[in-house]
């Protein structure tokens, strides 16, 4: 368990919803990869998503378990999971985007892990020993989510004229989420300039190396699309996000106040 | 084909001696054939067995619950695979188990063609499908042919920690609200009779165990298993305050064990046969699955061929 550290309230606030970013993003996208689970291509990849979602799912708690200490209204990991309504919901619009085919669940993947892999990397750093501890924990499993990504990405890209097709598809449907990922908004400003949590500037050109090297090895190419999509950092999300938490918070909200 | 004689009585006498047949190992084409059945529908029931669990890890009550239920319906996967991996040391592809499945030649346990209708059916499922799959595979730790052995004692292991895990529900929701406890009740309702079935048809009606049980495949029959099943049934359900749906369950001092109502076998029959609730709808998700899988399994196996192709270079 963690112990609260204590900020000046603005760079509290600041910090809480960093924290809750993290844990929805995590959430959110572990969610998302669960629903493949007994339907996946080929019976190894469906047991790998559910690794990377049993991933997800773990890290978000770590999330949501320091958010609420920050928070220091008493409340748990679930009440902060499944009793917020998609306003209140931090995550990232890309991860919320529906599974579609393998070709585009491994792509909405690679976009996520590319900047997830960079941004831990140097949230180990972070002036907060909490935060730095579930970074270094989380790194860990991200790397090898990346590398996944990437085998696959690489595999359908270069694979049969279908695969690369599909995975064309899936760039386009994709694409223009990416940005929100390593834009920053006024939370990331304030914890920089503290100290909590790495510059996003600083993240973009390394998640935009990565995605060079591997869409080119998957002979994909990079859409010349400028407009990128942004909201979900600050609650305004698609259309999607309503249903994932209609379904995923459904028994909590129709059987109050049980223990499950 | 006719065995040679040394070889069936070299083979009679290892089995006699409780030694394991290994893959490379003389067999006899019925044992090989009653062994990839049986294995091979085993490996079914598990990857077919991911789906009515699968149904709730997108309606998993708290953070902790999604987990554990994606992890369990995960290990399933991995039963599958080492199960799907032993039936292939007998000469049988992985590929053409599959086709017999979706084509319906290739039976799964008629389990899983029942719906889970609520959150407490995971609960149910984990202390009673898993419970009767351990009574079921317990003995198969030590069964006749070593790959299969094996990955039992493997899978066993697994079986167990989800039978916890179910009961853990069901603990949780018994001494939980109202509504949670008639939510547990009416799981255990829906599901007791369909689990007495998973053990098999009664003993007289069981053409495949008296082979099985010579060949130590099998090492006890189905209507054993089912009282052992019952007898250490009954306690954990009164510890949880709930009611076996059966009026006939009585302890039974002369016999050591308790009697239990008529099952009803026509329901038994009617849904081997394709009738039972979700038959159609397990299958057709296996199928759909598979078919539009197929690309993936495609480029995945086109790029390794190129990959090959410039490595040879
Ligand atoms: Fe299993
Ligand atoms: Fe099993
Ligand atoms: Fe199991």
């Amino acid at each position: 368990m963690f112990e609260a550290n204590p900020y000046p309230e603005e760079v509290n606030a600041a910090l809480s919803d960093f924290l809750l970013r993290m844990a929805d993003t995590s959430l959110v996208l572990g969610h998302r990869l669960s629903e493949w689970c007994g339907h996946g291509p080929i019976l190894e990849q469906d047991i790998a998503m559910s690794n990377l979602a049993l991933d997800l799912i773990g890290q978000a708690r770590n999330w949501y378990q320091l958010a609420a200490v920050q928070l220091g209204q008493g409340q748990s990991e679930d009440d902060l999971a499944y009793l917020r309504d998609a306003g209140q919901y931090r995550n990232v619009l890309l991860v919320e985007l529906p599974n579609g085919d393998f070709g585009q669940t491994v792509l909405r993947q690679f976009f996520f892990d590319a900047y997830h892999y960079h941004y831990l990397k140097a949230l180990t750093e972070s002036g907060d020993e909490n935060v730095a501890n579930i970074a270094i924990k989380s790194l860990k499993e991200a790397t090898y989510h990346l590398k996944w990504s990437s085998e696959w990405v690489i595999r359908l890209g270069d694979g049969t004229e279908e695969s690369h097709r599909r995975m064309e598809n899936a760039l386009r449907e994709l694409w223009e989420f990416t940005g929100e990922l390593t834009t920053p908004n006024e939370t990331d400003q304030l914890l920089t300039i503290m100290g909590l949590t790495p510059d996003l500037n600083l993240i973009r050109p390394l998640w935009e190396q990565q995605v060079q090297v591997v869409l080119a090895e998957a002979t994909l190419e990079i859409p010349n699309r400028a407009w990128m999509q942004k909201g979900g950092k600050n609650g305004v999300h698609t259309e999607h996000l309503g249903f994932l938490l209609a379904e995923m918070q459904f028994l909590q909200r129709a059987y109050p106040n049980c223990e499950w | 084909m006719v065995a040679h004689p040394d070889l069936q009585t070299q083979f009679d006498l290892r089995v006699a001696e409780d030694q394991r047949i290994e893959p490379k190992d003389w067999m006899p084409e019925p044992y090989r054939r009653t062994l990839v059945r049986q294995i091979s529908q085993h490996a079914h029931s598990e990857i077919v067995g991911m789906l009515p669990e699968g149904n709730w890890i997108t309606r998993a009550p708290s953070l902790r619950r999604k987990a554990v239920l994606l992890a369990k319906v995960q290990d399933e996967a991995g039963h599958g695979l080492y199960l799907y991996s032993a039936a292939e040391t007998l000469g049988t592809s992985r590929e053409q188990m599959i086709d017999d499945l979706h084509s319906g030649k290739a039976k799964y346990s008629s389990i899983f063609n029942y719906p889970t209708l609520s959150w407490a059916d995971m609960g149910v499922i984990g202390w009673l499908v898993d419970g009767a799959a351990i009574m079921n595979q317990v003995p198969l730790c030590r069964t006749s042919y070593g790959p299969y052995a094996r990955a039992m004692v493997r899978i066993c292991k697994e079986e167990s920690f989800h039978q916890r895990q179910g009961y853990e529900i069901m603990m949780t929701l018994a001494k939980g609200s109202e509504a949670q406890r008639a939510m547990a009740q009416d799981a255990l309702n829906r599901w007791w009779w369909p689990v007495l079935m998973m053990f098999g048809p009664k003993d007289d009606e069981s053409p495949n165990t008296a082979l099985s049980m010579q060949w130590k495949i099998k090492r006890f029959t189905n209507d054993e298993l089912r009282q052992k099943f019952v007898d250490a049934t009954v306690p954990q359900a009164e510890y949880l305050g709930l009611n076996i749906p059966d009026p006939d369950l009585k302890w039974n001092e002369t016999r050591g064990h308790y009697d239990f109502g008529p099952i009803n076998w026509d329901e038994f029959w009617e849904v081997v046969k394709g009738n039972g609730p979700c038959n159609r709808q397990r299958l057709e998700a296996r199928r759909k699955a598979h078919e539009e899988g197929a690309w993936v399994r495609e480029a995945a196996a086109a790029y390794a061929n190129k990959r090959k192709a410039k490595s040879e270079k």
